[in-house]
This record gives C-alpha cells, sequence and structure tokens, in this order.
C-alpha cells in the first residue's frame, strides 16, 4: 500500500470508500493516479463480520449524533438515526442488499416524462441512459451482476417460493430471484453465495461485492492507494482563486492533519456530503462550498419504502438465505392511472428475530404485535422501494443547536411525504397484501419505512448552475477541481435500488478527472 | 446496543453477587419449553445488583403486560430487570425513574402490581403511556425479550449460521406447501 505526503498536492483525495469513493479510488489507481482516501470509519473484513444483529449495527453503522424534523414516519420512530448508513471502510456497501438494476430511459427525464407535479423540484438529468449505457455494462461486470455478464441467477429461498407464487396468482409476470451483486457462482477470487442470510451484517463469504474485499484491495495493489481509516473530514480547503487545496481531518490517534490535494472527491453518502460542503464554508464561500445556487442539502430523497410482512399457516423461515432473494418488477412502470407518477419495486426481505421485534411496528406493543413474534417462523417479507419526489424543501441542513464530538453542528435530515409519495406507498402496501393473501396469508401487516438506506440527491446533478451542485461529469458548477462521487449527485432517485448507478456514475467520473488531469484542466 | 445472553442456569452465585443488595431471581423452567433442552439445568437464577425483589417483580410483570406470550418461561422476561439493573447501576438518574416508575404502577393498580389481575395491570400500563418511565421499559423489552439465545429458541430463528456454513445445504428450499419456482426465475444452487 502506498503512503503519500500530507504536503503532496499531486494527489487525489477522495472522502469516504463505499460505492461511489471506493470504486472511483480503485478506476483512478488503475489508471495511475495516486490516490489518498480518508475513511471516517474502521477496516473490518469477511472474518470479524458478526452474524448477530445489534452487535453488528455496532460494528457497521453510523451512530453520530443525528436530528430529524418534518412529518414522514422515520422523524417520529428514530429521532436521532434518520438513515441506516455504515462508517467503516467499504461504507454502505458493507450493508447493502446487492440489488443492481439499471434505470429505465425515462427515469432520466423525470420532468418531462411526470410532468409538472405541485410541490416538486422535478428535473431531467443533464444525461440520458444511452450514455450511460457502456458504463452500466462496465458496473456490472466488476460487480458481478447476475443475470449479466454471463452470470447466472442466484437460486430463491423460501421466501422467495412465497413471493413467486403471489406474484403469478396476481397475474404478475416480472418475478424472478433478479439481478443481484452477489456471487450465483464463485467469482473473481470470491466465493459464491452460502445462503447465509445475513447480508445486512457483511458477507462472511465474500460472495456479496462490497468495496471492502473488491476495489480497495484491487487499488492497493496497483501502488497508487493511500487509505485511511478512521479518519474524519472536518473542512474541505480552498485559495484565494477558488479552487479547493486540500482537506483537514482528524486521524486514528485523534490528532488533526492535513492532506493537500489537486482534487477532491466528496462520497461520504447524501448526509454527511451536504454537511460538509456546507461547514466548509469560507468568507469567499459563505453559503458553503459548491453552493451558489442554494441547492446544496435541498432535494433529499430516500426512496418511498415500506414492508408488507404476512403470517402463513405453513412455515417459511424467511431469514434462510439471501436477504433480498427476489423481485416482482410489474409495478416499476410509469402508469398515472394508479393515481402517482414513477413507479416501485417489491422486493423480498428479511429481518432476524432481533430486528423484526425493533422494526416490525416501532414503538408498539400487546397482542398484535406479539401475534406476529409468535408466528415468527411462518412469516413471509418484502420490502417495498420506489421512486420519491424531489422537494426543495426536503433538505440536510446544519443544526447549529447539537455539535459533535469535534465542535461541528450535526447534520439536520428534514423530510414530508409528497402526496404521490403517500399515494404509492398506499398502493404498494395494497398490492404487496394481495399478493400474500393470494397464497394463503392468514394476516399481513404494513411496516412503515425503516431508517433511510437510499439517500440522494442534496447536491444534485444540473445542465444549469443555477439549478444544482454538480454537471454531467459529478465536477461541482462553481469548482473544477471538486467532485461529487456518491448518491448525493442524484437529480432524481428513479425506482431502483441505487448502488448500482452510483458505481457507474463513479467509473464514469474516473475517465472525466483523468482526462481533464491530462489536459491540465484540473 | 448491548447484546443480551441468557441468564446462567443452575443456582450458583459468584463471591462478588453474595455481597451485592439486589434481588436474587430464580425459576425453574417447564420440561415441555424449547429452552428445558438448551439449558443445563431447568433451574435458573440471577443476581441483581441494585434493584430490589419488589421493583424487579414489577418489572417482570410490566414486560409481560407489554409483550404478552403464553408459553415464554419468565427466564426471558427476567432479562429485562437484569438489563435495566446494569443501566441503574450506572446511572442514578435511571435507578430513582425505575423506583419512581415501579411505585406509581403500584400506585395504580391500588397495591402491588406485580399480583393484580391483569384488567387492572393492563388499566395501569395503559396510564403510564407516554412517561419517561414508559418509554425506557418498552424500549428495554424489545432488545431483552428478542435479542437473545432462549428467545431465539423459544421462537424458532436459528441465529448465527456461517458456522454451520449458511443455509446452502440446510434448508433455505425446504418449504414445501408452494411448488417450486421454473429454473429460469430460480436456478440451482452452485453447489
Amino acid at each position: 500500500m502506498a503512503k503519500f505526503s500530507p504536503s503532496d498536492d499531486s494527489v487525489v483525495v477522495i472522502i469516504g470508500s463505499g460505492a461511489g469513493g471506493g470504486t472511483l479510488a480503485n478506476e483512478l489507481a488503475q489508471k495511475g493516479v495516486n490516490v489518498v482516501v480518508l475513511e471516517a470509519g474502521a477496516r473490518q473484513s469477511s472474518a470479524t463480520f458478526l452474524n448477530d444483529e445489534w452487535p453488528s449495527f455496532g460494528q457497521l453503522a453510523w451512530l453520530d449524533k443525528r436530528t430529524t424534523s418534518g412529518n414522514w414516519r422515520v422523524a417520529k420512530d428514530f429521532p436521532n438515526l434518520p438513515a441506516w448508513t455504515c462508517k467503516t471502510v467499504g461504507g454502505t456497501t458493507t450493508h447493502w442488499a446487492g440489488a443492481s438494476l439499471r434505470w429505465h430511459d425515462y427515469e432520466f427525464k423525470a420532468k418531462t416524462t411526470y410532468g409538472d407535479v405541485e410541490g416538486t423540484s422535478l428535473m431531467d438529468w443533464p444525461l440520458t441512459l444511452e450514455e450511460l449505457e457502456p458504463y452500466y455494462a462496465k458496473a456490472e461486470h466488476k460487480m458481478g451482476v447476475t443475470r449479466t455478464s454471463g452470470v447466472p441467477g442466484l437460486p430463491g429461498n423460501n421466501n422467495f417460493k412465497v413471493m413467486y407464487n403471489g406474484a403469478k396468482k396476481l397475474g404478475y409476470t416480472k418475478c424472478s430471484t433478479g439481478h443481484m451483486a452477489i456471487n450465483s457462482h464463485p467469482r473473481d477470487g470470491r466465493s459464491g453465495c452460502m445462503q447465509i442470510g445475513f447480508c445486512f451484517q457483511g458477507c462472511k463469504s465474500g460472495a456479496k461485492w462490497s468495496t471492502l474485499y473488491t476495489e480497495i484491495p484491487k487499488a492497493e495493489a496497483t501502488g497508487h492507494l493511500d487509505l485511511r481509516p478512521e479518519s474524519t473530514v472536518l473542512q474541505i480547503e480552498h485559495n484565494a482563486a477558488g479552487k479547493v487545496t486540500g482537506v483537514v481531518y482528524v486521524d486514528k490517534n485523534g490528532k488533526q492533519q492535513r492532506q493537500k490535494a489537486r482534487i477532491v472527491a466528496l462520497a461520504a453518502n447524501s448526509i454527511e456530503t451536504p454537511r460538509l460542503l456546507l461547514n466548509s464554508a469560507s468568507s469567499k464561500y459563505p453559503d458553503g462550498l459548491a453552493n451558489s445556487s442554494g441547492q446544496v442539502g435541498r432535494n433529499y430523497m430516500r426512496h418511498m419504502t415500506g414492508s408488507v410482512y404476512a403470517i402463513f399457516s405453513e412455515p417459511v423461515h424467511m431469514y434462510r438465505g439471501t436477504t433480498m432473494a427476489g423481485i416482482v418488477q410489474d409495478e416499476v412502470e410509469n402508469k398515472p392511472s394508479r393515481g402517482f407518477v414513477g413507479g416501485y419495486e417489491m422486493e423480498t426481505i428479511s429481518l432476524g428475530l432481533p430486528f423484526f421485534a425493533a422494526f416490525l411496528d416501532p414503538g408498539a406493543w400487546g397482542s398484535d404485535f406479539t401475534h406476529y413474534m409468535d408466528n415468527y417462523q411462518h412469516v413471509a417479507g418484502m420490502w417495498l422501494v420506489g421512486e420519491d419526489m424531489p422537494q426543495s424543501t426536503n433538505r440536510v441542513t446544519l443544526n447549529s443547536d447539537v455539535k459533535d464530538d469535534h465542535g461541528l453542528p450535526v447534520p439536520n435530515v428534514h423530510y414530508d411525504d409528497h402526496k404521490n409519495d403517500l399515494a404509492m406507498r398506499e398502493h404498494a402496501f395494497t398490492q404487496g397484501e394481495a399478493l400474500y393473501k393470494a397464497v394463503g396469508a392468514v394476516s399481513t401487516f404494513r411496516t412503515p419505512p425503516y431508517p433511510s438506506t437510499h439517500n440522494m440527491g442534496t447536491s444534485r446533478m444540473s445542465a444549469n448552475p443555477a439549478d444544482g451542485v454538480v454537471n454531467k461529469w459529478g465536477q461541482t458548477h462553481d469548482i473544477k477541481n471538486l467532485f461529487i462521487s456518491d448518491g448525493s449527485q442524484y437529480t432524481t432517485g428513479a425506482a431502483e435500488n441505487p448502488t448500482l448507478t452510483i458505481v457507474t456514475l463513479a467509473i464514469r467520473q474516473a475517465d472525466t478527472i483523468t482526462g481533464l488531469m491530462s489536459k491540465h484542466e484540473v | 446496543m448491548e447484546n443480551a445472553r441468557p441468564p446462567s442456569t443452575g443456582a450458583t452465585i459468584t463471591r462478588g453477587a453474595a455481597l451485592r443488595k439486589g434481588a436474587y431471581l430464580t425459576g425453574t423452567l417447564a420440561a415441555a419449553s424449547a429452552l428445558a433442552t438448551l439449558a443445563p439445568s431447568r433451574v435458573w437464577a440471577l443476581q441483581l445488583a441494585l434493584l430490589p425483589q419488589d421493583q424487579s417483580d414489577t418489572l417482570v410483570a410490566f414486560a409481560q403486560v407489554l409483550y404478552p406470550h403464553a408459553n415464554l418461561p419468565t427466564a426471558v422476561y427476567a432479562m429485562v430487570p437484569k438489563d435495566l439493573d446494569a443501566k441503574a447501576e450506572k446511572d442514578p438518574k435511571t435507578a430513582s425513574l425505575i423506583a419512581s416508575g415501579c411505585a406509581d404502577l403500584d400506585k395504580a393498580a391500588g397495591g402491588s402490581f406485580a399480583k393484580a389481575a391483569p384488567d387492572v395491570q393492563l388499566t395501569a400500563v395503559k396510564g403510564g403511556q407516554g412517561t419517561d418511565f414508559f418509554n425506557l421499559v418498552r424500549g428495554q423489552c424489545i432488545t431483552s425479550i428478542y435479542n437473545n439465545d432462549m428467545a431465539f429458541a423459544h421462537f424458532g430463528y436459528q441465529g448465527a449460521s456461517w458456522n454451520q456454513g449458511g443455509y446452502l445445504h440446510r434448508g433455505f428450499q425446504d418449504l414445501t406447501w408452494l411448488p417450486n419456482p421454473p429454473l429460469d426465475a430460480s436456478p440451482k444452487p452452485w453447489a
């Protein structure tokens, strides 16, 4: 592994090592660019991951204090845990379920497709599916996505059997074990899936793609990556000309350090990324870095979500095998006749007994609740995930009343459900319950959203610098050598799980960055 | 979040525990209980550091009203006072919140909450909804009752699977009451 000097101003500094940052780091390192990755969390491995939900949560989750506001139920159930993301090398790719779905062409043209939807800040992306297709293919090959790149599909578990039969009874035709970045066979030096059932706790077989044991060690092997775990960035600095010059961070010994940089790429997930831009405000940039549009932190999206759990008279044992074992894609199209724009996916989900108790119906008690616990072995589950509407007022701001360990304001996450989100959730709940009832569910339960796993949009991409934070390459409109490399770039959220598109954009961004470097434009 | 573990079974008291002033909780698992096969002995015992017997009894009864399970052994509910005891030992404010909350429940039940009739207990619990004490105990119940090996055995959750090779050859597809999906939707396993 390389070691670069803090005063080396030729390096690219990447903040975050997840889907965006970890991928960008490897892509640049493979091209011979020297990279310093600053990761706030510690380095784990498949060997140290835990098949035990709460201890694993303590090991991997981002638990630094945050606050919430808005009418979303997460603010009531989890007032200091708006998001379920990770603080560890590999970021949230340690926790993600692996669903890797390409977007539809119309999802990049949300404003054109959905029209004027009151109360939204809908925009078209400044890029198209066609432009991204070659990069989607590279991402799928890199990640070993099933049913692409010659990789077979995964075998479905019991939870999938229930979903598949219910889907068929309901007349749905697009149900399978889907496109997963989980090895269905040994591949790329990693095991095939052992059906462990702890995808959310870090994959102990390494079958599920995570930057922790793919991109990062590959980048380290090039001699061009200097990875510094347990390094929390406090501020991005700039010079009088307005270009960024490096970052100030606290290292693993609690000591403040300064790393110079030719380019800074920010990939800290959609809450910390805008927070860092806002916390880097200066006399030259009083509203925060790259914020001349005022859009930093705005248009926070978290997907329309919800779950349906159903009790059957026969056993299911949903927790055995891959967590997101299968998908129904019949509701993903944009069919405004349903009473909302955009669409949603239905994906199997399971929770172990401890998390089932914690998340089935937060705050509930009494016999309705314990009935579900008593029938745990007979429960099947699905997660509903669809496009939520971007709203200017759904935003990440600095909460100056609450400070973190370094004395910096914590992020407040404000989210109000849009009526389109509510209509979509109602439809999805109804269809999910109908699916299970079609195969004999004794009872069904509508589980409210978990803390957000899909966080998007807080530094959005726009053609016009007045409308967003970054251009179509993820380069900030205001500062040429400052890039955003995570889901914060999302102009809109589409219905699909966001990771594949984050990886796709990061691969493409690496080409952009090396191109600009060779032309000495940054 | 701490990971609750089952209380040790068999009535042994450590030397340190003998000096503690908290309640000493004991019980016997029903022979038919799933836990009887798991535990080395059907007799279980727990030494608390701080909480006295009456508060511990109240907390167990409170947990049973909040999360009623017909055959769940008291040994599992006893995890609630055990875990709250650990918190109270570290934080005097928690200790006094528990003491006053238990006293309020007794008052609402017109005597001993733990010994009151089920309808009296339910009314008393409902009356305390939204208080700090209610929220403390209810939240604690979720991890204390459902996050331990005894609960896993009782509710039929198999817990960690990596050490047994996952479920690839241990029933991840063993559901037989519905037809198997076709191979294009669900291909064969790799091994």
